[in-house]
């Protein structure tokens, strides 16, 4: 039984080896850039513009104004990294419908490698928002007891994040792989299109709590504004 | 194993590189060309504000110096009005005042051509009576008229009241130029004595007294000296109807 698509190895030389997950990922990556060149070749800038290029101007609008919504007064800073976020997992789960392809969100070690740079970034992002002292201050937070405390947070939420794509990933592949021996024919299908809902669920709870995370290192420590009494 | 490590390094590293590569191809072209697009629709908003406001500001301008030429005309209507009026007025005022006049001026021109033809007319008929009077009495005046006259003159001298007769005693002696006795036709000697011997007679009287003829006497006999006289005469009658007839039309004309 084949879990991860990390199992596929293509070329193999010592511990250095081509496996289907940094296959297909640079596939996507393939895909993405070359549609991104495409379409942004000819941009417009007037008030007419073309269907594709108001696709991703949706796109990029869309996870700008979700960035924002989570609490990040800045989105254009963040999008680069959380907009690149969403848009590979959510790529690699829409690209499941191609017949013979392995999401390489599917395997652990992209999860972990995604859960990795979200688990690197975060404190990045809040030291260039808030400064050294400052971010390091937060973790003993109310007291210096909490010191522990706070940095297993910071990992296991990372881990969670890691094993929560995952298993997501996974269990698709998996569920689908189960129910081609039990039923075959109709029911994969609806189960297929179930996985590719999730996926897409997948890829914007990724994102967001990427973005949640974030918003919650670089919040600089200033009084809230009241909230407004009509909103 | 489920995670492999070189696997994680690669995947992090593609990672790495995808955000690169998306940022540089994907989010900073698209978000360019919207920053773009919005500066282009946001200078355009300000200018079609600009540009509403400056109509705005034209068409208060406009409604200004429509209000404005409005009241100047307005103005000068009433001003135009006002000066037609009063010279409306100030001609008619004297349209009737010339007509007033005229007819004042008609209405006297009436009454004085009425007056002169009533006048001419009284004047006339006067004449006429007088003239044809004159004519009857003068075609009667004769020799016995004539002496009767001298009868009545002497008569009427003799019957003078003192007083008068005083008066005119010391008038004709005071007198350096001579008596005249004047009559219509030439007395004969008999009556001539007759009137010198009364006069003489009543007025004590002894200057030289001359006889003369005169026709407008009528028939009559009139005794004068400078400033005095004593007279009968038929035209004396006629004068005097004259001036009562004359005295009644002015009455009435009054």
């Amino acid at each position: 039984m084949r879990l991860s698509p990390d199992e596929i190895i293509f070329w193999q030389h010592g511990f250095i080896k081509l496996n289907a997950t940094v296959v297909f990922t640079w596939g996507l990556m393939l895909v993405l850039t070359a549609g991104s060149i495409r379409i942004t070749h000819k941009l417009s800038r007037d008030l007419n513009r073309s269907r594709w290029q108001n696709l991703l101007e949706i796109v990029v609008t869309g996870i700008e104004k979700q960035i924002e919504e989570v609490g990040l007064p800045q989105p254009r800073k963040y999008l680069g990294f959380l907009g690149t976020l969403f848009l590979f997992v959510a790529s690699a789960s829409l690209s499941t419908v191609i017949p013979g392809y392995e999401p390489p969100t599917g395997s652990l070690s992209t999860t972990a490698a995604l859960a990795l740079c979200v688990f690197v970034a975060v404190p990045l992002f809040g030291i260039e928002e808030q400064g050294v002292g400052s971010y390091f201050k937060s973790y003993m937070e109310p007291t210096f007891i909490m010191l522990p405390f706070n940095i297993i947070s910071e990992i296991s939420r990372t881990l969670a994040l890691a094993v929560r794509l995952f298993g997501n990933m996974m269990s698709g592949t998996m569920i689908i792989g189960i129910l081609l021996t039990i039923t075959p024919f109709l029911f994969p299908i609806v189960m297929a299109m179930l996985g590719l809902l999730t996926g897409m669920v997948q890829a914007y709870i990724f994102s967001i709590l990427a973005a949640v995370y974030i918003a919650a290192a670089a919040r600089v420590k200033t009084p809230r504004p009241e909230p407004d009494s009509d909103g | 194993m489920l995670i492999d490590w070189f696997t994680v390094g690669a995947q992090a590293l593609n990672f790495l590189i995808l955000v690169w590569l998306l940022k540089r191809f994907l989010y900073k072209p698209i978000l360019n060309a919207i920053d773009a697009r919005e500066k282009r629709i946001a200078t355009e908003l300000a200018d079609a504000d600009a540009k509403k406001a400056e109509a705005l500001q034209e068409r208060n301008e406009f409604q200004h110096k429509n209000e404005e030429f409005d009241q100047q005309r307005k103005a000068l209507f009433s001003k135009a009005t006002d000066e037609a009026q009063a010279e409306r007025e100030k001609l008619l005022d004297e349209a009737r005042q010339a007509a007033a006049a005229l007819l004042a001026k008609r209405q006297e021109t009436l009454r004085n051509d009425e007056h002169n033809l009533w006048q001419e007319i009284s004047r006339r008929t006067r004449q006429e009576v007088f003239a044809i009077a004159r004519k009857t009495l003068t075609d009667l005046a004769g020799a016995n008229l004539e002496e009767r006259m001298v009868a009545v003159f002497v008569r009427r001298l003799s019957e003078l009241a003192a007083a008068e007769k005083a008066l005119l005693t010391t008038g004709l002696k005071a007198s350096v130029s001579p008596v005249t006795v004047r009559t219509t036709f030439e007395l004969s000697s008999t009556q001539s004595a007759a009137v010198e011997d009364a006069i003489r007679e009543t007025l004590d009287l002894e200057t030289p007294i001359r006889f003369e003829t005169s026709p407008d006497l009528i028939a009559g006999i009139e005794l004068t000296t400078n400033g005095h006289k004593l007279a009968w005469s038929i035209a004396d009658y006629l004068v005097s109807l004259k001036h009562g007839v004359d005295g009644l039309l002015a009455e009435r004309e009054r």
